[in-house]
Order: structure tokens, then sequence, then C-alpha cells
């Protein structure tokens, strides 16, 4: 068995053998979640603590039922109910939050590499839960779950990854992902939100949509964030829309038995039509039910046992 | 670590007579086989689960469900151990609740690897009865389990180590005792 890390920074630090060992452990465990009883006691006495920095209903519950089903004891923090709002530094709440006796920490921060900077002096598990436009690991591990569900393996699959790819965690932990899988990954986006250097991580570029989806076997839809829209990335969202948005007639120029993701949320009809949103080609809902057991997968590894202390 | 075989105990003759044994001792005790389900633990507890149900069906013509139980998430050497265990998958595909369940394991030793599917099984359902089927017995208990059905009792050290072989994943069905190189 493979699995030598003490954190999940990234998917960048994974091996290829390190990630099909999370992906056949989710399968393993993703029978739990279905059980009358939705617990076993594997973890139990370990205490995790979710904190985070960002808004986020989907990521947050999903570590915390995954803890819970693995009977670990886990305590929720945001900034907004936290003493951040009183200027405590970072490291200090760490600091304060591991003198309780924490065995792993799960960060979301709006500031890339802040799961990385604990990791330095914190001796618990760090686990990344999205760090501003660098990563979100779990996610693109769900991602890959789901899609060896339906497709079986990576290689020679066409995964096109649609949208705002600039301010996205999810499509650089997706790509990095994708190609260790040995997949092909195709970028789609308007030029303001596809710069040119995203080719350096193994994916082809495209701005044109109906193109790129010929012959697709997956389509990752990412979200519009229109948080971030004050910079003006593109005209207009009806201009976005026109270009980018995928609808029913757009998706028929890929495979037959192409399948439709979205990390979440969904902008119903600006970056995806409602019809296609909740269509039978459409995982949305499979992606949030396995991430539970991904987010098992990935604490049962870090967790359980003591073989990073070999590594170490 | 070397190992070398110190002695073969079983060979398939005895293995194939002690099934058959075994087999007439469940259906003798279990009057209504319907109610009965068979859970072997991984990995050679499935393969024997596997070989009884096709005896229950040969002598008595009643097909009897074999779901398949991965004890890591219950074991209770989790945190004491250097290795990690991979996970595999618990495959139970009918309810156990009001059920006579068969437990099935390959060799029984200290008894914690029962104890643990005991936990796991009790967390699935409610099960009218639990039997215990291992095929060897090699003593050494540290828990008060003890089993209904056994292939054959084998008096050991607690270094020997003893492996059930069947033809299913091992290619040929036979019991060997190991004994780790260096040894006396």
């Amino acid at each position: 068995m493979v699995f030598k890390q003490k954190h999940l920074l990234g998917i960048q630090p994974l091996s290829t053998s390190e990630i099909i060992t999370i992906l056949d452990t989710a399968e393993s465990l993703i029978e739990i979640s279905s059980r009358e009883v939705k617990k076993v006691p594997i973890l139990r006495g370990k205490t995790i603590i979710n904190l985070f920095y960002e808004p986020s209903t989907r990521t947050r519950s999903s570590f915390e039922l995954a803890a819970k089903r693995l009977s670990a004891d886990i305590s929720n923090f945001s900034n907004q109910s936290s003493s951040v709002v009183k200027g405590e530094t970072l490291k200090d709440t760490i600091l304060n939050l591991e003198a309780m006796n924490t065995d792993a920490i799960i960060i979301r921060h709006a500031f890339a590499g802040s799961p990385y900077f604990i990791s330095t002096f914190c001796s618990s598990h760090i686990i990344n839960a999205g760090d501003g436009a660098h990563e979100h690991p779990t996610q693109a591990l769900l991602d890959a779950f789901t899609i060896k569900q339906r497709k079986k393996k990576f290689s020679g699959l066409k995964i096109v990854i649609a949208g705002d790819i600039l301010h996205s965690r999810v499509a650089r932990s997706n790509i990095l992902l994708f190609k260790k899988l040995g997949a092909e990954v195709v970028l789609v986006g308007p030029p303001p939100l596809l710069p040119p250097y995203f080719s350096k991580l193994g994916a082809k570029i495209d701005y044109n949509l109906d193109r790129a989806i010929k012959g697709a076997d997956v389509i990752i839809m990412l979200r519009i964030q229109l948080e971030r829209q004050d910079k003006s990335f593109f005209p207009s969202l009806r201009e976005y829309r026109k270009l980018y948005s995928l609808t029913r007639k757009r998706f028929q120029k890929a495979k037959k038995d192409a399948i439709i993701m979205h990390p979440g949320p969904i902008n119903r009809d600006v970056e995806i039509s409602t019809d296609l949103a909740d269509s039978t080609e459409s995982v949305i809902l499979q992606q949030v039910e396995n991430g539970v057991a991904v987010r098992m997968a990935v604490l049962y590894l870090l967790l359980g046992g003591k073989e990073h202390e070999i590594a170490d | 670590m070397e190992e070398k075989i110190k002695a073969k105990i079983m060979d398939s003759g005895k293995i194939k007579r002690a099934f058959n044994r075994i087999t007439n001792e469940i259906t003798e005790r279990n009057r209504d086989l319907n109610n009965l389900v068979i859970i072997g633990i991984r990995t050679r507890g499935v393969f024997i689960a596997k070989r009884i149900s096709q005896l229950i069906e040969k002598f008595e013509g009643i097909e009897v469900p074999i779901g398949i139980l991965d004890i890591t998430l219950y074991r209770d050497d989790f945190s004491e151990r250097k290795e990690k265990h991979i996970v595999k998958q618990t495959k139970i595909d009918f309810s156990i609740t009001d059920k006579d369940v068969l437990l099935v394991d390959d060799v029984l030793f200290t008894g914690r690897t029962i104890r643990a599917a005991m936990d796991s099984i009790i967390d699935l359902g409610r099960p009218k009865t639990i039997q215990l089927l291992v095929f060897i017995d090699r003593g050494h208990r540290e828990l008060p389990i003890k089993p209904d059905y056994i292939g054959k009792s084998l008096p050991t050290s607690r270094r020997e180590k003893v492996r059930v072989k069947l033809k299913d994943i091992d290619k040929k069905d036979e019991v060997i005792i190991i004994e780790p190189a260096g040894m006396k």
C-alpha cells in the first residue's frame, strides 16, 4: 500500500500510486454512507478542526460528515465567529487550536500557500480545503473518483474544463490530477480568464467551446465567480453566456456517453443551462455524494496508522 | 523475514473431509437453513464461506447467501501498528436483522479479529444469532471467544504462523505451519 504523506496540501506532491490508493480507499468506504448506522469506529478519539476563512457549505459539511462517519470529533471554526475578527494572526490561531491537542486541521483560506505555511510549524496533519487560486485537492480527487465510476479508466479520455480558469483552484488541482492519471485535458474560456501559461501544466488551451467540446468524454463547467467580476474579465454576462455557456446544442458535439460535471455552486443559465444541470448526463450530485467518501479516504489515510513516521 | 515450512498439517483429502463434516454440523444445528446467512472475513474466510455454501446447496438444495466483511475499520491494534492496512470493501447485500449469521474465518488465534467482526456485524443490524466457524483453531486466545464449528484444533507456539491455503485462491488445498527463519 502506497501512501506516505503527512499532509494533503495539494495534488502536486502526490504520486500517481498515492492518488490511486486514495481512490481505491474511497471505493471501499463509500458503502458506509448507505448503511443504516453510517459510522465506523476507526478514528475514534481523533480531534479534527474545520477552519474555514472563506464561505463554504459543501466542502465544510462534506469534511464534517466524513470525519463523523469515521467516529472522529470535529469542531467548526469560521472567520466570522472566531477571534480572527479581533485581529489574531493565522499562526496564532493555529498555535492556539493546536494547544487543544488537535490531530488534524482542515483549512480553507484566501491566501495561496497558507496550508503549506501552517504545515511548517504545526504538528497536526494539515488538509487543504482550498487555498486562494492555488489548489483544492479533495475536489479534484472526488472529480477523479466520479469519472472513474463512469469511465473506468483515464488513459484516452478527453476532459474539457471550461469557464473561469484563472481564478479556479479546482481547475489547477484537476489539471495536475488528470495529467498524472494519463488523461488529455483541454481548457476553454475567454482569453482574460485563461492565460497561456496554463499550458505549462500540460493542458491544451482553446478559446472556442464549440470546437473544444468535440469528442469530449467529460465536461467540467466552472462557476463564473460573479463576486470577482468587478475587474471586468469579459464584456458582459450576456456575451459570456453566448460563447461559453454549456447548452444542449453544444453538448451534442461531445461523445454520446459524455458526462457533465460542476464543482458547485452552479449559476443556472450562466455557465450551464438548467435542463443540462438536471439531466441524466449530469453527475453533479454524484460528485457531492462521492465527496464524502473521498474525504473519508483522505482522513483515514492521514490519521489512521502511523505510516508517515516511517517516511519522516 | 524468511520463513520455512515446519509441517504440513492437512492435505486436500483431509481438508475435504473437514469441510463435509462442518457442513453437516451446520445443517444439523440450523433447522431453518432459509434463515442462515454466511459472512466471510476477508480474505480466506470468504473462500471458506463459498465452499460451505456450495456444500450446503449440494447436500440440502438450499442456496445460502454470502457476504464479505472487511474488518480493517474495526481493528483495535490500529494505532499501534506501523503499517497502514488497506481498507477493502465490505459487501453484504442482504439484511442481517433476525438472521442466523454464520461468521467464517480461516484461523482463530487471539480472537481480536472476531471481536472486530462481531462489532462490525452488529453495526449493520441485529442478527438473531451469530455462530462462528474457523478452519483452524490454533489457541492463544486473548478474548472470551469460542468457535461453534472447527475444521481442526491445532496447538501451536505463538511465534509460528498457520497458513490455510485454498485452491480457489492459492491453487491447492493445504494447511501448513510456518516458522520464521533463525528461530528454534
